[in-house]
């Protein structure tokens, strides 16, 4: 049994992905994303991952440690997750892992995952570039664990979780043994920042960098990928912008209304 | 090709949500483009004469699993039952809304089946035989198309996206008993505001920003009321804490696509404007004319939200008749 006064081993899975302020462009071949300009960050929901991995870890003691697959820079992230707190990171770090789809990614983290000891794992509902929602519930499947995704309150005892996770319309509160894998919701916690202490112990923490073959996996254990993008584009610009005129409020709120219901016939 | 579509129907308390109509109306349309047709699972307790109404959105056949252990929606069990259901059926298409709790089945009946998944799908189309999707990625600032590559496909519709068409078919009940399997999932409870309209479902969303200036949203929550629609707010809105994080809309809460989207108070963050952007009609109120928010909605107001906001609603009561 684990929980109450055992001590967890708890992973999460995070992602570097572009900051949400940033404007997004399309390449000139139009398949994928112009990234130079863009200031990367932690994924949001990693983040609320990360925070709620190390709550864990203040109340049953453990370790945290933080799995990534992606490009040499998501250290940068790794890093910042160590300096708030979590103890060792690892990155996947591989050119046949660069441009995986969900199911890929879920494969290569599972395939890392089996080899580690672990009670909890942690992850973001989605990371919001891809907005797939898929990774974490894949990774749960591929582990044969069960998932809680988009929680907003969870406790561990006796050996289970108890969590709160958001379904339309409100709340369900589901129970699941230990290991779990649980996705987080806004409103789970509020992630802390990383101190200058903890910025300067990070450096020293362990980081593993780590190919495809260093885990066990080839092209062949990811497979092809599944999802193939074959054009990009930006929403269609609205064509209106139209400045609703008028002397008065009333006058703009009456010639509003109007347009709405005569001429785009939404109300 | 030999094929079928499988849609996967969504019901809380016996009730079917509005996207099972939404992924039932465009599984029927990939039907008809692939030439083959639809069948539609129901999974619950006490459903099997509910079901038989899907036969008017295009169901071919309905297959009914109905058990009292099906009550609650739980991830493991019902991804055990459509697994068994698909491995009978061997559909090409599987088509589903992309809702809580129809993503996490989505997701896990991927990685089960090894199946290629286009989440929060906004529009499917048939080229030359092969399935083609449109999904937005960014929270909405690109919108990527997509082919999946083997069987079955899993498209998961972003709810409010796709049209209801009603088209009466057979829709001839079969019971089916499929393995429930090794659970580990165990319901508890549920909270549900049955009363609150769910945003991400909404035809009209009403939103307030910064511009609001507190937690008093009466004047939105009115205008959201004589519309039938729901509240939202921005990121400030929710970091200062006035509304609660459900709320949320933009690229790091839910993206939206209602008919009418009334952003009120809102100057226009990227990140918010991404998750609007799909809605179909957008209209901005702000009292800064130069506000980025103008240039991304189709009508805007420049004046003070608080004047002009309830007189719109006492304007939409009028053309109402209320």
């Amino acid at each position: 049994m684990k929980g109450g006064t055992e001590k967890l081993e708890v992973i999460v899975l995070l992602k570097q992905v572009p900051s949400t302020e940033s404007f997004v462009g399309i390449s000139e071949n139009g398949l994928s994303v112009k990234t130079d300009d863009v200031k990367w960050v932690i994924n949001p929901y990693d983040e609320f991952a990360v925070e709620e991995a190390l709550r864990v870890k203040e109340a049953h003691g453990g370790s945290v440690t933080i799995l990534s697959t992606g490009p040499e820079k998501a250290v940068e992230a790794i890093r910042t997750a160590l300096a708030m707190g979590a103890d060792k990171g690892i990155l996947i770090n591989d050119p046949a892992a660069l441009n995986c789809d969900g199911l890929q990614t879920a494969k290569i983290l599972a395939a890392v995952i089996k080899n580690m000891p672990f009670d909890l794992i942690v992850a973001g509902q989605r990371a919001v570039d891809g907005d797939n929602y898929m990774v974490g519930s894949a990774v749960a499947e591929l582990l044969n664990i069960p998932a809680v995704t988009m929680v907003m309150k969870e406790t561990i005892a006796d050996g289970k979780i108890t969590c709160s996770r958001t379904v339309e319309g409100g709340m369900v509160v589901v129970e699941a043994p230990l290991p779990v894998l649980i996705t987080t919701q806004r409103g789970l916690n509020e992630p802390r920042y990383a101190s200058l202490p903890g910025i300067m112990k990070a450096k020293k923490k362990p980081l593993e960098i780590k190919s495809l073959k260093d885990i066990g996996l080839d092209a062949a254990g990811i497979g092809a990928p599944k999802t193939k993008i074959i054009s990009l584009k930006y929403p269609p610009e609205r064509k209106g912008g139209k400045m609703i005129a008028g002397e008065t409020a009333a006058e703009k709120a009456k010639a509003l209304v109007k347009a709405l219901h005569e001429e785009a016939k939404v109300v | 090709m030999s094929c079928g579509v499988l849609a996967i129907a969504e019901q809380v308390n016996g009730v079917f949500r509005k996207v099972t109509y939404e992924a039932l109306s465009e599984g029927r349309r990939i039907a008809d483009g692939l030439g083959c047709g639809i069948s539609v699972a129901v999974i619950g307790s006490g459903i099997k004469s509910n079901s038989e109404s899907l036969g008017k959105y295009g169901a071919d056949r309905i297959l009914v699993a109905d058990d009292a252990v099906f009550e609650e929606f739980m991830t493991d069990t019902y991804t055990n039952v459509v697994a068994g259901i698909v491995t009978k059926e061997k559909p090409c298409v599987i088509i589903l809304g992309a809702s809580s709790r129809g993503r996490d089945l989505a997701a896990r009946l991927s990685a089960r089946l090894d199946s290629p998944l286009a989440m929060d799908c906004v529009a499917v189309r048939i080229d030359a035989g092969n399935v083609v999707v449109t999904r937005p990625m960014y929270g909405g600032k690109i919108l990527a198309e997509i082919t999946l590559e083997g069987e079955p496909r899993i498209i998961a519709v972003r709810p409010n996206a796709m049209k209801i068409t009603e088209s009466q078919k057979p829709g001839a009940v079969e019971v089916v008993a499929p393995d429930k399997g090794v659970t580990a999932l165990k319901f508890i409870e549920k909270k549900l505001d049955t009363g609150k309209i769910e945003l991400t479902e909404a035809d009209v969303v009403v939103s307030g920003g910064r511009g609001m200036g507190g937690p008093d949203y009466s004047a939105i929550e009115k205008l959201a009321g004589i519309l039938g629609g729901a509240v939202g707010a921005s990121r400030s809105a929710v970091d200062e804490g006035w509304r609660p994080h459900s709320d949320q809309v933009g690229q790091t809460g839910k993206v939206v696509s209602p008919n009418l989207y009334i952003a009120c108070g809102i100057s226009g963050a990227i990140q918010h404007l991404a998750g609007m952007s799909s809605s179909k009609v957008i209209v901005a109120i702000n009292k800064d004319p130069e506000a980025p928010v103008f240039a991304k909605s189709d009508y805007g107001i420049a004046g003070d939200l608080f004047e002009i906001v309830p007189l719109i609603t006492e304007e939409i009561k009028k053309v109402k008749g209320i």
